[in-house]
């Protein structure tokens, strides 16, 4: 069994509201799988599944080949987007209930998040109340609480929204190490340089329908268009600009460079080789940069919309 | 430890510690003590002020029949005008002064007796004048009819009717009322409970929501636990807050009575005169040993029993209610349009109770809504002093924990939905939708 969870054709209706038709996703283990969609597609009604906190009109959910019970709830730790704490309990109370909550004994809890509070540089906070802390502040217990039972399953909904950039590297740093000591991570954003940058995995709900999924890679192999983002300093720049035109799709480019350079996107098809094209370009003047246009996950996602 | 037992101890501390919690429960007893007191205080000082009354008594028969109190010192004036009176009086600074006509009948003299004085005065006060002078010139008008006044109150005769059950138990108009008094106060404790504790918990549901912790929690725990846990949990600070408020009345009571020297629940000196008259009456002893008598007679096994399950019962069922609410709105605000369907039933258990039962415990209404489960805690609390039959009792009990289950279940199925719901405030048709979810 090489995936951690996986849900198969869930379903979720409210009322006439279709909320999540017939979806399925595969979170290999150790992997991070980022779970993607516009606003209102469905993906906070899965994470909610998942974390039985809504049950399913169909499909079931398997985590690590079991079928989704009770128990499960301590090898999932869940910080959802809407969250927030208790404002009047101190923070060592409050971080104290949710761990027990999630089956931690009393000193086990105290141990670990002495040790979480020294980590993340807040343990002088244990005494204070939670309305004496900042938005950034709070985050970091809420996390703290989320990881603390070290669950199999991390599923993080926007977690880095609130954070000023220095912490939201503490904490993405911390996402990465959890990740090494084995866990697997489900992460739902809107932040598509986070997606870049984290995930392996994506899936791509929209509408209540799964419309992608797949590795990363795969994906932007999938989508890339074969284009060639090209400079070079040419003795006739408009001429060579329009031999290019005739032979291939081109458009203006932009980027840096240090001369006047003939900037240009130029898109291949399916039967041209790269090579050809480079060494057609090196013949007519000093190539200063050539680069295949790999998709970003934000081209992906608003590409994959609009074509469904 | 499981989920339950850990929600009902962090809603206990958390409502224990709470620094409103604390003021409110230490304050309350304090400030209604001390409104006790001060309320006895002014009217022991406003009764123990002497009074001054002058009487112009022109017609002559009345004259020796004002006999000086404690409080009231009667001045018979003679040989002057009612206009001389009234200025002198006046001048004198004096209460008041009793004008009586001179009448060749006596029942005009009755009619025309007037009461000058610069304030109105007291009611009281009046009316123990009116009865005096009725009593006094009722007397004279038999004389003058030739009737032997001594005879006539030697000839009084006293009637008590006893009452008894067919099995042998001896009652009394006393005993009703000490069965009232239990009954009322059980069934008024309990709807006072609901209320304050039930809005408590209503409270909790809302912040929950409004703090967005609420998702957090119910990754860990099943909404229902969370639930259960926020009401017994509020209730026990519930039970803590009252059981300190007794206690505490209690011990600001007797020491307000010591160290005022007031005695806060002694009649007051207007009402001495007569309690007076009643002590000398053989009659009271043996209504006080009715009293005691009907003390002993009330059904205490079945009430205490009936009162913790009855409780228990009517508190659950209500309190899930209000748990529903919370879950199903955003902010306190939009309680309104739902406590309102909550609150009815409640305050009709209480007039019911009141109005009804007192007439007749048995009859039809009282017995129909001691059945009504949204009704019958209150009710049945009311009608069991004056003995309902144990098969009555088990099954009003019966069918309110039938449908204390089906709120219980209905408040959950609302909870469930609505703790996760943010922003709009639903409708009672929407609400009905949720429970399909």
């Amino acid at each position: 069994m090489n995936n951690l969870l996986e849900a198969d054709s869930v379903s979720k209706k409210f009322g006439n509201f279709t909320a999540l038709n017939q979806v399925s996703i595969s979170v290999p283990k150790g992997s991070i799988f980022g779970l993607l969609g516009p606003n209102g597609a469905g993906k906070t009604t899965l994470i909610r599944i998942i974390n039985q906190i809504t049950m399913p009109d169909q499909g079931q959910v398997i985590l690590d080949g079991e079928p989704l019970q009770t128990h499960h709830v301590k090898d999932i730790g869940y910080l959802p987007e809407e969250r927030g704490l208790y404002k009047s309990m101190k923070v060592g109370e409050q971080a104290m209930y949710l761990a027990r909550l999630k089956g931690l004994s009393k000193s086990e809890a105290k141990k670990r998040l002495k040790y979480w509070f020294e980590r993340l540089d807040i343990g002088d906070w244990w005494d204070k109340k939670i309305q004496e802390l900042s938005k950034g502040m709070a985050q970091k217990i809420q996390f703290i609480v989320t990881v603390l039972h070290e669950p199999k399953l991390l599923i993080f909904d926007e977690p880095f929204s609130g954070f000023d950039p220095i912490n939201a590297i503490l904490i993405k740093d911390e996402i990465l190490r959890l990740r090494e000591n084995g866990a697997t991570v489900i992460f739902s954003t809107h932040r598509m340089e986070s997606v870049e940058e984290l995930c392996d995995q994506i899936a791509l709900i929209h509408e209540s329908n799964k419309i992608l999924d797949g590795k990363l890679t795969d994906i932007k192999k999938e989508f890339k268009t074969n284009t060639f983002e090209i400079g070079i300093r040419a003795s006739n720049n408009l001429l060579l600009e329009k031999e290019l035109s005739e032979k291939f799709m081109v458009s203006p480019a932009n980027f840096k460079s240090l001369g006047d350079d003939l900037k240009l996107n130029v898109k291949l098809s399916q039967n041209d080789i790269p090579n050809d094209l480079l060494s057609f370009l090196t013949s007519k003047g000093d190539v200063s940069h050539f680069v295949e246009l790999i998709p970003s996950a934000n081209d992906i996602f608003i590409q994959a919309i609009k074509n469904n | 430890m499981n989920h339950l037992a850990l929600i009902i101890e962090r809603e206990y501390l958390t409502k224990v510690k709470n620094k409103s919690f604390i003021v409110m429960t230490i304050l309350s007893p304090i400030i209604m003590i001390a409104l006790i007191a001060v309320v006895a205080y002014l009217s022991q000082i406003n009764n123990n002020k002497l009074r001054t009354i002058s009487i112009l008594d022109e017609s002559g028969i009345l004259k020796s029949s004002f006999v000086d109190t404690e409080t009231v010192t009667y001045r018979i004036l003679e040989n002057v005008s009612l206009e001389e009176a009234k200025i002198k009086v006046n001048k004198n600074e004096e209460y008041g002064l009793l004008y009586i006509e001179n009448f060749q009948d006596i029942d005009k003299v009755g009619e025309h007796i007037k009461f000058f004085s610069e304030e109105s005065p007291s009611l009281t006060l009046m009316s123990a004048l009116e009865s005096k002078l009725e009593k006094q010139l009722t007397d004279l008008k038999l004389e003058f009819e030739g009737v032997d006044v001594e005879k006539i109150k030697a000839s009084r005769v006293r009637v008590n009717i006893g009452q008894e059950s067919f099995i042998g138990e001896k009652t009394s108009k006393i005993d009703s009322v000490v069965k009232l008094i239990f009954g009322g106060l059980a069934g008024y404790l309990l709807f006072m409970f609901i209320i304050i504790y039930g809005n408590m918990i209503m409270r909790s549901v809302i912040e929950e929501k409004t703090s967005r912790i609420i998702e957090i929690i119910i990754s860990s725990v099943k909404p229902i636990q969370l639930m259960l846990g926020k009401i017994i949990g509020t209730s026990l600070a519930g039970i803590t807050q009252f059981v300190i408020w007794i206690i505490l009345g209690g011990v600001l009571m007797s020491v307000f009575s010591l160290v005022f020297g007031i005695d806060l629940v002694q009649p007051q000196p207007g009402q001495q005169e007569l309690l007076d008259q009643a002590m000398q009456n053989p009659d009271v002893n043996a209504e006080i040993q009715n009293i005691v008598t009907a003390f002993y007679n009330l059904p205490i096994t079945n009430l205490i029993f009936a009162f913790i399950l009855f409780f228990i019962g009517g508190y659950l069922l209500y309190s899930s209610l209000y748990a529903a609410i919370g879950a199903a709105v955003d902010n306190e605000t939009d309680t309104q349009q739902f406590l309102l369907p909550i609150l009815m039933p409640l305050i009709l258990a209480v007039y019911i109770g009141i109005f009804t039962v007192i007439e007749d415990p048995h009859g039809t209404v009282s017995t129909v809504f001691s059945f009504i489960p949204f009704t019958s805690p209150v009710v049945m609390l009311m009608r069991i002093p004056f003995g309902v039959p144990i098969w009555q009792q088990l099954l009003s009990f019966a069918l309110l924990v039938g449908t204390f289950i089906f709120t219980v279940w209905f408040a959950a199925k609302i909870y469930r939905v609505g703790i996760l719901m943010y922003g709009k405030k639903p409708t009672y048709r929407e609400l009905l939708k949720w429970i399909k979810y």
